[in-house]
């Protein structure tokens, strides 16, 4: 049985994650926004398996409650194995283009809390000893383009946040995953036409339990994301600035 | 969008709608001014889920409680078969009945009353709930074969056309392993298949795979296969397989000649009369999850199923009527499957009754569609009826006298308010929409 907390437990790909968590007989911590569905979600994961179930409602943003709730759930069930951070918003990128509040708001929720969060989480899981730090960052963060690059800025500094900490706790044997997921058919993405490249949340979810499992630091998920960026990513930045992308 | 279900004909532009309450749905149900009709996944073959505006349950997938001490279950109805498996195997407890593909919706088995390989012994889906949560246009309402009886009844089988089911209430069975002891027999003809599945009808599970392109004695030739539920081997969920056909294919590989041959291999394949061994239940069950959008092989224009009962009455006569029908047209059904029924239940609109079922896949095209017409006046003359969730081009006289109960479904439909927007494709065809 393993103690796991997870920010933004409602979103569709950390749901779907939490159901297998459940199912392995985890107890979760479960934070999120939105009370109602936090009580369904709670009682959905105790009839699938987890061992015990607690239910904190919290706006990510509000940044200065991060540190009293982590201390209260590694004090009562004496560490946090699995610590998942996965709330996010989509960005109306033309909206930001003319809202200095706006684009600052996204990337706060984006970033900064997610930074926040990290900070602290990483603190906790050194005096520990253990655990595995899993960030769902995106495949936007890996190169800014005109349709989304508030979103990708801020999923690109959540990256290179990982990255850091990554290298600062590797010796302590703490994992730090970042999970960069492509086009995924959640709430988020509701209104978008879906094509072949589209995944499910439960897909996301086995690549992200598999990544915990085997001690990766970075998938790309589904896998072929891992090329296309690839792709992406090697084109100059002289003919990329004139690609409509 | 564009919209279709499993046979990918017909296909109609719709609206689609995902809410993730039970308020959002109600609140829908109650003020929403045009056409609309549930959907789960889409897994119906015909024009049952297919409307305007469609309302799914793929956000409502929550479960609610299950009680380990007596293996009753609530949940949302937009949990799938599969993901309830996933969970309850393990823990040694199974589906009291399942159609033979487990992505579908558990709203979707209710509205379908669906069958498996033991209708004659278990009955269908619906006979093991114990009550449902409906949002109808007048309100939230809660049935069962208790309260609100003939609500119950016309929801259980009713294709969506009541309202939305929210909540189902049932209860699981217990198991002791994940596999299934499984017996084939070879049957010559039709003839042997049908005394095989009376001299087993003590078995659990059973079902006829039927060679459709066999003539003269060899008429019906088939393999019956029959299961029971293995005592050890562990409690593993297992894995539907993971090949998957990413678009249609242009061209349909299955044409009369490649299904004679698959026919041929698939009946040669068990070489002595009877064949025993233990399989895990995923390729018992679902022999089909495995490669995953199947129904795209059949090309761009989709196809037909055609799935009718026809009482035991008829018999061996009545069923080698409609098998002399089909060889003869030369249309090949790549699937076809024949099973013994138990008795039907009290709900309006629910398909299995007492006799023999027969489901057969046909590429759509006029040749097939006039095969179907034909088959149809043999099914009514024999009694029988066919299988509204099947189903994509049945006129309405022979739905009405399939399925006498009609009116007292009307009858509901009205009291609930649900005649005036709820209505799909087929409702409207079958004039169950004025
Ligand atoms: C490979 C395969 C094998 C099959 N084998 C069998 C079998 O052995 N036995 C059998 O009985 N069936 C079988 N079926 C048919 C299938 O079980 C039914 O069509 C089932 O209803 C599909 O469920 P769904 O969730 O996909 O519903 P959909 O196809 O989306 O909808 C089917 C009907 O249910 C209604 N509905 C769906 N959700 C709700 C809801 N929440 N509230 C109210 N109404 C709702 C819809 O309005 C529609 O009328 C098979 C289908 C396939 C593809
Ligand atoms: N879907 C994709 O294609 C895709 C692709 C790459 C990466 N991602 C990332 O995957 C993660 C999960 O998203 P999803 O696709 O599962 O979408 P989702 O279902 O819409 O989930 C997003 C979740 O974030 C929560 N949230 C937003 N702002 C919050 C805040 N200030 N405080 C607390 N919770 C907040 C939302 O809560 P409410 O319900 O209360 O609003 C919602 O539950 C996100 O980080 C997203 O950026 C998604």
């Amino acid at each position: 049985m393993r103690s796991i907390i997870i920010f933004g437990a409602t979103s569709a790909i950390a749901e779907a994650t939490a159901r297998l968590f459940a199912q392995n007989g985890d107890r979760i911590c479960l934070v999120a926004r939105n009370t109602e569905k936090l009580t369904r979600l709670g009682k959905d994961l105790t009839a699938r398996g987890a061992k015990e179930i607690i239910s904190t409602s919290m706006d990510m943003n509000e940044v200065n409650q991060h540190a009293e709730l982590i201390e209260k759930v590694s004090q009562q069930w004496g560490k946090i194995d699995i610590a998942l951070i996965a709330h996010g918003t989509l960005p109306d990128q033309k909206a930001c283009e003319t809202s200095v509040e706006l684009t600052l708001a996204e990337l706060n929720t984006n970033a900064i809390s997610t930074v926040a969060l990290l900070t602290r989480l990483a603190n906790q899981m050194e005096s520990q000893g253990s655990g595995t730090l899993a960030v769902i960052s995106s495949v936007a963060g890996d190169r800014g383009r005109q349709s989304n690059y508030v979103y990708g800025a801020a999923k690109g500094m959540v990256t290179r946040f990982l990255q850091g900490l990554r290298n600062r706790l590797a010796a302590k044997g703490i994992q730090v995953l970042d999970i960069k997921p492509g086009f995924v058919d959640t709430p988020m993405t509701e209104s978008f036409t879906k094509g072949a490249l589209w995944a499910q949340p439960e897909d996301i979810a086995n690549c992200i339990v598999k990544g915990i499992e085997g001690k990766k630091s970075t998938i790309y998920t589904p896998w072929f994301w891992q090329w296309i960026m690839l792709i992406i990513k090697s084109i100059p930045e002289p003919i990329f600035k004139r690609l409509k992308l | 969008m564009m919209i279709h279900s499993w046979g990918r004909y017909p296909i109609c532009e719709s609206k689609i709608l995902n809410p993730d309450n039970d308020i959002s749905v109600t609140d829908f149900a109650q003020n929403t001014t045009s056409d609309w009709i549930p959907r789960g996944l889409g897994r119906s073959y015909g024009d049952s889920a297919l409307s305007g505006q469609v309302l799914t349950s793929k956000n409502l997938d929550y479960i609610i409680e299950f009680d380990p001490m007596t293996g009753i279950l609530t949940s949302d109805a937009g949990v799938t078969l599969a993901s309830l498996l996933k969970v309850f195997v393990p823990k040694g407890w199974f589906l009291p009945v399942t159609p033979g593909t487990q992505f579908v919706s558990l709203g979707g088995a209710v509205a379908s009353d669906v069958h498996g390989k033991n209708h004659h012994g278990e009955g269908s889906f619906c006979d093991h709930v114990l009550s449902l949560k409906i949002a109808t246009p007048t309100g939230m309402v809660t049935c069962s074969p208790t309260e609100n009886e003939p609500l119950f009844r016309a929801t259980c089988g009713g294709m969506g056309l009541t309202g939305f089911i929210t909540q189902v209430t049932l209860k699981l069975n217990q198991i002791k392993s994940a596999y299934i002891q499984e017996v084939t027999h070879k049957a010559n003809n039709l003839q042997e298949v049908m005394s095989l599945f009376e001299e087993h009808k003590d078995a659990t599970y059973s079902v006829a795979w039927i060679d459709c392109m066999a003539t003269g004695n060899e008429l019906g030739r088939s393999l019956l296969m029959l299961g029971e539920h293995a005592q050890s081997g562990g409690l593993d969920a297992g894995q539907p397989g993971h090949l998957s056909l990413p678009f249609e294919l242009p061209i349909s590989p299955l044409n009369s000649f490649s299904t004679r041959l698959f026919n041929q291999l698939y009946y040669h394949r068990i070489r002595s009369s009877v064949q025993n061994k233990t399989v895990h239940y995923q390729p018992f069950f679902y022999p089909l999850d495995g490669i995953q959008n199947w129904n795209r092989m059949y090309g761009k224009k989709g196809f037909v199923q055609y799935q009718c009962v026809i009482p035991y009455a008829a018999g061996y006569q009545g069923m080698k009527a409609l098998m002399d029908e089909i060889s003869a047209s030369k249309e090949a059904s790549f699937l076809a499957v024949l099973k013994a029924m138990g008795p039907s239940n009290d709900n309006y609109l629910s398909f299995p009754m007492e006799g023999f079922t027969l489901a057969l896949d046909f590429k759509y095209k006029p040749n097939v569609l006039a095969l179907l017409d034909r088959l149809d006046d043999i099914v009514l003359d024999l009694g029988g009826r066919l299988y509204l969730t099947k189903d994509a081009r049945m006129s309405e006289k022979m739905f009405k006298r399939g399925y006498p109960k009609w009116e007292e479904f009307m009858e509901v439909r009205e009291s609930y308010g649900a005649n005036k927007h709820i209505h799909s494709l087929q409702s409207k065809r079958l004039g169950l929409s004025s």
